[in-house]
């Protein structure tokens, strides 16, 4: 028998049939593979979940909308490599809920900012972009040094970061806003926060109380910072 | 059903043979053209199913035959563009600092790649010409707080100031107001004295008491003539170029909570040969010794 399309539109249980087939088709192509996305993430040493302040500035960054303009995550492209650094990895952005990679740039991309100015340049750029880069675009972000931070439910954060796969322990969520305010303070004693959270940068807070700024600048300045590429080899990303 | 295919007049074509309230339907296909692309386009996706990595399969990726990957086509790019100027920057990782200023075309490299390495990492703070900004220092005037010299410069860039590197430079102005090492009257008058001797104000009563203070406090880093010391980075005083500002307000702010500047360690982002070739870049701006 010669199929004809006619064969279809004329028999609704063939057609009903046969479109659940396509469907569900399409729906393993798409759902399978979520089965298996821990095999997309590279095992490298060095990630870490968030500390709480840099959690709370993450939270600030997403509010005020910078993944508008600014991605992080850089390509597998050679001339990103150059200018960024090395590509980001998807192990990166493993504890990122959601995650930030962006899709449009209108400012640079951020993947790997951490560490590449000084607190105090990031707090003069938020505050005043042009003061820093004549040329910007970026708009004035001086409320955000004026605004305390709310950091009274951080440990909720946590919680609901471990609700979705974060490996957040007891320890820290009962620290949560003491790590808040260590980070916080450049004078306080660090020990037990960088043992939390290696690498976490502590902010030069500027005003007499932790504004959402010192929150963002604690952010930025730990982004792309985490993994250890000496300790990478190029053969075991490449797959 | 089709009831009656016939041949519409005004077109040529042939109808459906559908009607709806006299309304016929004409028979127009696709065109063949179109329909051989689109196969085309079917047989060219499975062309590429089969050479690149494309069917995920829980732990492992059909791989395809060219075994193509985007990482190791940059890794490679990357690789290939260094490769490009491998000499003459393998050249300035092992050669002198004066040994590559006599060789003008090695020079020429360096200078070339150092300002473009300046103006993508060095400017935000520096200025596009290193001219400066507030806070952060001007590298084409000779007023240098840890050294002019490249080899200065190129410790400075690799290591960084106040940064997390174990080898900055380091150094603390000590909080003569905050953690009241001086009363408010005593800064005023050390203010009055270090604006004097940049010629802001003239020598008088208070500037004297100033100068006592100043011997007592600041001279230890600043100098006795607060011409400055490069061992601890503590700036030249004496001078008519200041990181903060000049005014006597400036001033006063700067004793009583010190503003220090942190500059990051290069060491992590850059080659040893391009900090070279962007402490030759630095160099050249101007003020270098």
């Amino acid at each position: 028998m010669a199929f004809r399309h006619e064969t279809l539109e004329k028999n609704v249980i063939l057609l009903l049939v046969l479109s659940l087939l396509v469907v569900t088709i399409g729906g393993m192509v798409e759902i399978i593979p979520q089965f298996f996305v821990e095999n997309t993430i590279e095992h490298v040493k060095g990630v870490r979940p968030y500390s709480p302040l840099e959690l709370a500035g993450r939270n600030i960054y997403i509010r005020e909308g910078c993944y508008l303009c600014h991605s992080q995550q850089i390509r597998a492209l050679r001339d990103e490599i150059e200018r960024y650094g090395h590509y980001s990895l998807a192990a990166e952005s493993m504890y990122d809920h959601p995650f930030q990679w962006g899709s449009k740039r209108i400012g640079p991309d951020l993947a790997r900012v951490g560490g590449k100015y000084s607190n105090d340049w990031h707090y003069a750029h938020l505050r005043n972009p042009q003061s820093m880069v004549p040329e910007s675009l970026m708009p004035r972000y001086a409320f955000l040094d004026e605004t305390p931070l709310s950091y009274d439910r951080i440990a909720d954060d946590l919680r609901t970061n471990i609700a979705v796969g974060v490996p957040y322990t007891k320890d820290d969520i009962a620290n949560a806003i003491a790590d808040v305010e260590s980070e916080a303070n450049p004078d306080a004693d660090h020990a037990a926060l960088l043992k939390r959270y290696p690498k976490a940068v502590v902010v030069s807070k500027t005003g007499p109380y932790i504004s959402e700024m010192d929150a963002l600048v604690a952010y930025l300045q730990m982004l792309g910072t985490l993994v250890d590429f000496a300790d990478t080899s190029e053969e075991k990303l490449d797959r | 059903m089709p009831t009656k295919i016939e041949k519409d007049s005004v077109t040529g074509h042939e109808t459906t043979g559908h009607e709806w309230d006299g309304i016929r339907e004409l028979n127009t296909p696709l065109p063949k053209w179109w329909v051989y692309v689109y196969i085309a386009t079917v047989i060219w996706g499975i062309g590429m199913f089969v050479l690149y990595p494309a069917i995920p399969l829980g732990s492992w990726v059909t791989p395809g035959i060219l075994g193509y990957s985007s990482r190791a086509d940059a890794i490679a790019g990357v690789k290939e563009m260094a490769a490009l100027h491998t000499t003459q920057m393998q050249e300035i990782g092992q050669k002198s600092f004066a040994e590559i200023e006599k060789n003008h075309d090695l020079m020429e490299v360096a200078l070339t790649a150092g300002r473009i390495t300046f103006a993508n990492n060095c400017q935000p703070c520096h200025g596009p010409n290193g001219e400066g900004r507030v806070g952060y220092p001007a590298l084409d005037t000779d007023v240098w707080r840890w050294g002019g010299s490249i080899e200065a410069i190129q410790q400075t860039i690799t290591d960084g100031i106040r940064s997390n590197d174990p080898d900055a430079r380091n150094s603390q102005m000590p909080n003569f107001g905050g953690d009241k090492l001086l009363t408010p009257d005593q800064i005023n008058q050390v203010a009055d004295y270090v604006i004097s001797l940049y010629g802001k104000a003239k020598p008088n009563a208070a500037t004297d008491a100033g100068a006592k203070l100043f011997a007592d406090n600041c001279a230890p880093c600043h100098g006795a003539k607060g011409e400055g010391s490069r061992e601890v980075g503590a700036p030249p005083l004496a001078s008519h170029v200041h990181l903060y500002g000049d005014s006597r307000e400036v001033v006063v702010a700067q004793i009583t909570h010190p503003r220090m500047g942190v500059m990051p360690n290069w060491n992590k982002r850059l080659s040893p040969a391009m900090i070279k070739a962007v402490a030759l870049y630095v160099h050249s701006l101007g003020g270098g010794e």
